[in-house]
């Protein structure tokens, strides 16, 4: 049986783009184990040579015209965002 | 008797007959907001304005002999994922509390082509995570035959709106259950069609494998008329199925002689409570007396649908969830001093618990180490629950089960235990994972006046047999005549 460590959740907190405290870290590490308890009953089931299902629909590649169409103006798609500068997303320095 | 109680086909005819205008239905739906959403809070926004200009310009043009669909002037309440361009869409989440969406979704385009109208957006669970509706970031929604009560979820803003008589009828979405559990807690009609049956382009993603959109409605012929506005192709979702279309109601048959159902016994076993079960046996004795045949049969394999569900559709979730950066659309912390800063502080602090949980577990089970033990794990016995249901629709026509293993239970009583809430969506779980048309039928109340609905199952693409079952069951039963939600139990 697995068992979640505290250091993991630390980890899975970088891998998530998240900023966790103290009592979140504790409080999720128990959730984890609890859930992955519960989850390994899946490990009783013999899967050798079935093959993984992605998606319920037996449909593959499926393939349209290249036409141009009209898009959405720059307007529209900016009205959303928190900061924005010149017609573009603002974001702070990444390059010193 | 009001315009509210009615379903939309009574609406419809009444429209016809000219007994009725838009302007009157949709006004007397905002009086019933307004005198019964303080107690059960189902909308998170009203569209009154824009709702009572849309209806008043649709009754002109009625009026004026122009060539309108029966379906122009009908009222609708939407669940708060799907966007409406130039209108709040939350997901009751405070990552989106003041996004706009600047487009609509497919299913929206579909309304707008028969000029309906939207009542407003419905409250859900925060990115449709959650069996109660408690997950909403604003507030919870209350049952309305019980208000110390959920409402199930995460559609419960829907469901409740329906049962309520908020909204003749409404759009949710189901990934997990999502339709059919608040539907059944909340003595509804609640239909999530095959994968790949409506698109699902404008619909905030949560798993994508498992989403659909589907109807939440007061009677079975409703169910039927808004799944006909909604089904078909989408090019802008590659997973929604060309295929031709079909007019359900057409299905709407009151005659079940000689169809084979089957009941997977695993589901009326312990985990069900005593009450849902003695309403499931009704629903089958009921059915062998309308001339169906009905038989125990096994789904062994779906005792492992809710470990393989919360695996994949967390990791779908975490993998979806990466686009709120705080840098396009959604919230943006004010705590930050480079690029890092902004997507962790705004993802942490616009995201609610159980939203970061299903991250960190989905992230989890994709994260080197571990990717073959849970994902791939469970894809393959995904696999393997496909090929048992497949081997049961060879030999029935449909499968019969309870929807919630309990009536609506009260709130805050499963928030402290994940794993407890997740155990509510036991009997609905496995048909998202096959990809499988199921629908709640309302069919009964507990000791407690709360009500049951039992779950039918068909094959994919077989939604006609749902509808023949199910309105041949409410033709010969009489489950909204003798039943109506109380409203009882509230400042519990």
């Amino acid at each position: 049986m697995a068992q979640i460590t505290r250091d993991e959740i630390v980890h899975i907190e970088k891998l998530a783009m998240l900023n966790l405290s103290e009592q979140e870290i504790d409080n999720y590490t128990k959730d984890m184990q609890e859930i992955l308890n519960y989850a390994e009953i899946i490990n009783n089931i013999d899967t050798s040579n079935t093959d993984e299902t992605i998606a319920t629909t037996e449909q593959f590649n499926k393939f349209r015209k290249d036409e141009v169409i009209p898009s959405k103006t720059r307007e529209n798609l900016l009205q959303n965002a928190p900061s924005q500068v010149e017609g573009m997303f603002q974001i702070p320095n990444v390059i010193n | 008797m009001e315009l509210y109680e009615l379903t939309v086909h009574e609406l419809i005819e009444k429209l016809q007959k000219g007994e009725t205008t838009s302007e009157q239905i949709t006004k007397n739906y905002f009086d019933r907001i307004k005198e019964k959403d303080g107690q059960v809070k189902a909308y998170v926004s009203t569209l009154e304005e824009q709702a009572m200009t849309k209806a008043k310009q649709v009754d002109e043009d009625r009026k004026a002999g122009k060539k309108l669909s029966q379906f122009a002037g009908i009222p609708i309440g939407i669940k708060d994922n799907m966007c409406i361009n130039g209108t709040r869409t939350t997901c009751s989440s405070k990552m989106l509390e003041n996004f706009v969406a600047p487009y609509n979704a497919t299913v929206i385009e579909k309304l707008n082509a028969e000029n309906m109208i939207y009542l407003g957006k419905l409250n859900m669970d925060e990115f449709a995570m959650g069996s109660s509706t408690e997950n909403s970031a604003f507030f919870p929604t209350h049952n309305p035959w019980d208000l110390s009560r959920v409402p199930g979820g995460s559609s419960g803003g829907s469901s409740a709106a329906v049962s309520a008589d908020m909204a003749p009828w409404a759009l949710g979405s189901d990934t997990g259950g999502s339709i059919r559990q608040p539907a059944s807690l909340c003595g509804v009609v609640g239909l999530k069609p095959t994968y790949g049956l409506v698109s699902r382009f404008g619909l905030i993603a949560y798993a994508s494998s498992l989403d659909q959109i589907g109807p939440l409605t007061k009677d079975v012929t409703d169910s039927s008329l808004l799944l006909n506005l909604i089904a078909g192709h989408d090019p802008k979702d590659t997973t929604s199925m060309d295929m031709p279309k079909k007019d359900y109601t057409t299905s709407l048959v009151n005659d079940v002689k000689g169809m084979k159902i089957g009941v997977p016994k695993e589901y009326l076993g312990e985990g069900t409570s005593a009450e849902v079960k003695e309403a499931m046996f009704k629903v089958i004795k009921k059915y062998q007396e309308l001339g169906a045949t009905v038989e125990e049969c096994s789904l062994d394999i779906g005792q492992y649908a809710s470990a393989v569900y919360y695996i994949l559709a967390c990791a779908e979730a975490s993998s979806n969830l990466g686009r709120f950066d705080g840098i396009r659309y959604g919230h943006r912390t004010e705590n930050f001093e480079n690029l890092k800063d902004i997507y962790k502080n705004s993802r942490s602090e616009g995201f609610g618990p159980e939203v970061k949980r299903r991250i960190i577990l989905g992230t989890y089970v994709l994260s080197s180490g571990y990717y073959d033990a849970y994902y791939k794990k469970a894809q393959q016995v995904r696999t393997l629950i496909k090929k048992a249901y497949a081997e049961l629709f060879q030999k029935y026509d449909l499968l019969l089960t309870p929807v919630s293993p309990t009536t609506a239970f009260k709130m805050s009583e499963k928030m402290s235990d994940p794993l407890q809430m997740y155990m509510a969506d036991i009997c609905t779980v496995p048909v998202n994972i096959g990809g499988l048309p199921g629908m709640s039928v309302p069919c009964d109340v507990d000791s407690e006046g709360l009500p049951i609905g039992f779950q039918l199952i068909a094959k994919p693409f077989a939604e006609e047999t749902i509808f023949r079952a199910a309105y041949t069951y409410e033709q010969n039963t009489n489950f909204r005549a003798e039943h109506k939600p109380t409203f009882r139990g509230g400042e519990a």
